[in-house]
């Protein structure tokens, strides 16, 4: 109705409602035009076919003592498998929740609590903490140390102090065996 | 106009149908310049053959690199090496972003102090933060290349900054390194953009010019020219002081090649990227310390992301907050006082950035980092309205020439009509 009546009224164009609608319709299709080439443009940027496929790894870790941790390389990023002590287990358990800046319980971290696996990727800015070797500087809660700008983790690998946001994360993984996990 | 003015017949036909010539000659050689220049107006030249410098080594060093996560720090060792003269155009690129950036930053501060930001300059400010930026991503990436210890973990903290962004942040980072960490595509990439930036950086410089040429120069008392007799040609007045600057530049910079080449970088990126292990203290280049300072002051990630960028954004809109109507610092008994402190505070905050994020130094960057925001969004803004600024001398001549000059009634005049 509002059409029909800027149409009455006129302003010289009897058909300026029409001409508004084609003006309008052509720049939404030039609009759309522009983006769907710039898509392919942007998009060749995300990770290739190839970088997606190297997706899995197996790990054995029946070698690793207690209180021993390795690092391996998954993703091109650094993965921390931690034969934790019985220390280490009962005080990342007896943990408050509400004294956790990303609160997750202990449990909801492993699958067993002997073995923590997490990424060694720090979630400020993506530095390795310290921590995996028996000389490291392990933060003031005992488990890892990112030296970077400063964040402390628990020997759950949650973030306890310092800039970083959230707990270390924790990659899809599976027991294979008793002795072998599968990350990915 | 014509052609008229120049004698050889082949320059006049081609200035008749292409006036290239009457244009350099109009920009470079009667181009009117205020007559009371000091030597910070030095900087602006300098600036510009620091870039050609860059572009030039940076051209002939591509030929010989290779950005391959495999190959990419042998190549730049086989540069050092066995390339013909490579070291030296290695070492002339490496040493020459620090002095592009010395440079710059003097150019900057002293737009600061002379308020060269001010009406009718505000774009050609806006410009020149602009190239500042580029050059800042230009320089971050190039410091990718050479796959160090520094290149690989400096790639991987600036492009995890993207990651604080709500929502969104993390599919960044995944587009910006094209995998899950930074790797082989990334330093393709970056290779291919470090070598666009540097010609995008020459298109800003040439708007930059543009709106340099339009207004001409400010100066050090800040006014306005009043006619001819407070301007000089840009040649051959400015041009054969540009070259004295340029020489004094060329000698230090030789000296820094040739006996310190190493001295503003790090030891650590002549060890390999290694994306296991970090390197225990990592700091990035020297030039980009104040504002790493600003973002770990913030004990917040994405708070320190919007710092760090605001430290920038705020320069983008100075001409607003500085509401004084006088330009130079000269006239300005309190800006003057809390520029010193500002220039302080920016070198400090330098300093601060170098050091560990831990102690003393966290308390002493957040007090900096606090300086360096009130100085922009309350002090400028306060002193425009409370400061009583020192009278103006009536024209640039008498500035120059002392009270009798004769030029300086004629242009007083003027002066007051304006
Ligand atoms: C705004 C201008 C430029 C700046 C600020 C700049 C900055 C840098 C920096 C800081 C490095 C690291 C040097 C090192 O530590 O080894 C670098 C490396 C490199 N740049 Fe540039 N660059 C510029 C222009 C260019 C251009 C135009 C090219 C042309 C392709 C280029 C090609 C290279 C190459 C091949 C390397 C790796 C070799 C090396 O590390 O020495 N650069 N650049
Ligand atoms: S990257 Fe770990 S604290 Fe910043």
């Amino acid at each position: 109705m509002a059409k029909i009546q800027t149409l009455k009224q006129g302003d010289g164009s009897p058909n300026k409602g029409r001409r508004d609608f084609i003006v309008v319709a052509s720049y939404a299709m030039a609009g759309i035009g522009l983006a769907s080439v710039a898509w392919p443009l942007i998009d060749q940027m995300n990770p290739a076919a190839d970088t997606l496929a190297l997706a899995s790894i197996e790990v054995d870790i029946s070698k690793i003592e207690m209180g021993q941790s390795i690092t391996v390389k998954w993703r091109g990023k650094p993965v921390f498998i931690r034969h934790r002590t019985e220390t280490e287990i009962t005080s990342a358990q007896s943990v408050q929740l509400s004294d956790l800046k990303d609160p997750q319980t202990d449990d909801e971290r492993v699958t067993n609590p002997q073995f923590l696996v997490m990424l060694g990727v720090c979630t400020h800015l993506g530095c390795v903490p310290l921590g995996q070797k028996s000389g490291d500087v392990k933060g003031e809660y005992d488990g890892w140390f990112c030296p970077c700008h400063g964040s402390h983790y628990d020997s759950s690998g949650r973030i306890r102090k310092g800039p970083a946001p959230l707990n270390l994360e924790i990659p899809p993984y599976q027991f294979a065996s008793d002795a072998v996990i599968k990350i990915g | 106009m014509s052609a008229d003015k120049f004698s050889n017949p082949v320059v006049r036909w081609i200035d008749h149908r292409l006036p290239i010539f009457t244009f350099m000659d109009h920009e470079l050689n009667e181009y009117p310049t205020p007559k009371n220049l000091n030597y910070f107006w030095n900087f602006g030249s300098l600036a510009g053959i620091s870039l050609v410098i860059m572009i030039v080594t940076g051209i002939v060093l591509a030929m010989s690199y290779t950005p391959h996560v495999d190959y990419a720090f042998q190549s730049v060792e086989r540069i050092m090496r066995d390339v013909n003269h490579g070291w030296l155009l290695r070492y002339i690129h490496m040493n020459g972003a620090s002095f592009f950036f010395i440079v710059v930053f003097i150019h900057i501060f002293r737009g600061l102090y002379y308020g060269s930001y001010k009406a009718p300059r505000e774009l050609l400010w806006i410009l020149g933060v602009l190239i500042l930026l580029l050059m800042m991503a230009t320089a971050f990436m190039g410091y990718v290349l050479p796959w160090g210890q520094m290149s690989f973990w400096g790639a991987t903290v600036i492009t995890n900054l993207f990651s604080a962004i709500p929502l969104v942040g993390d599919s960044i980072v995944t587009l910006l390194w094209g995998g899950f960490s930074v790797d082989n595509p990334t330093l393709n990439r970056f290779f291919a953009l470090h070598y666009l930036m540097p010609f995008l950086i020459v298109g800003v410089v040439i708007l930059h010019l543009v709106a340099l040429h339009r207004f001409g120069s400010n100066n050090p008392i800040g006014i306005d020219p009043s006619g001819p007799q407070d301007t000089v040609p840009f040649h051959p007045y400015y041009t054969i002081k540009d070259f004295f600057g340029l020489s004094i530049f060329l000698t230090l910079f030789a000296a820094a090649i040739f006996f310190f080449p190493n001295f503003m970088g790090h030891p650590d990126n002549y060890i390999p990227a290694n994306p296991m292990q970090t390197p225990a203290h990592i700091v990035p280049e020297w030039y980009f310390l104040p504002f790493y300072a600003i973002l770990r002051a913030v004990p917040d990630k994405l708070g320190g992301v919007v710092a760090m960028f605001g430290a920038i954004a705020v320069l983008f809109i100075l001409p607003w907050l500085d509401r004084s109507p006088i330009r130079s610092g000269n006239f300005r008994p309190i800006f003057r006082i809390f520029f010193w402190v500002f220039v302080v505070d920016c070198i400090a905050l330098g300093y601060l950035g170098g050091m560990p994020a831990e102690g003393i130094y966290v308390v002493l960057s957040r007090v900096a980092t606090a300086w360096y925001f009130l100085h922009f969004l309350a002090i400028l803004p306060l002193l425009s309205v409370i400061e009583t600024p020192r009278p103006l001398p009536q024209s640039l001549s008498k500035s120059v020439l002392g009270g009798n000059a004769m030029a300086g009634v004629a242009s007083a005049v003027k002066e007051k009509v304006r």
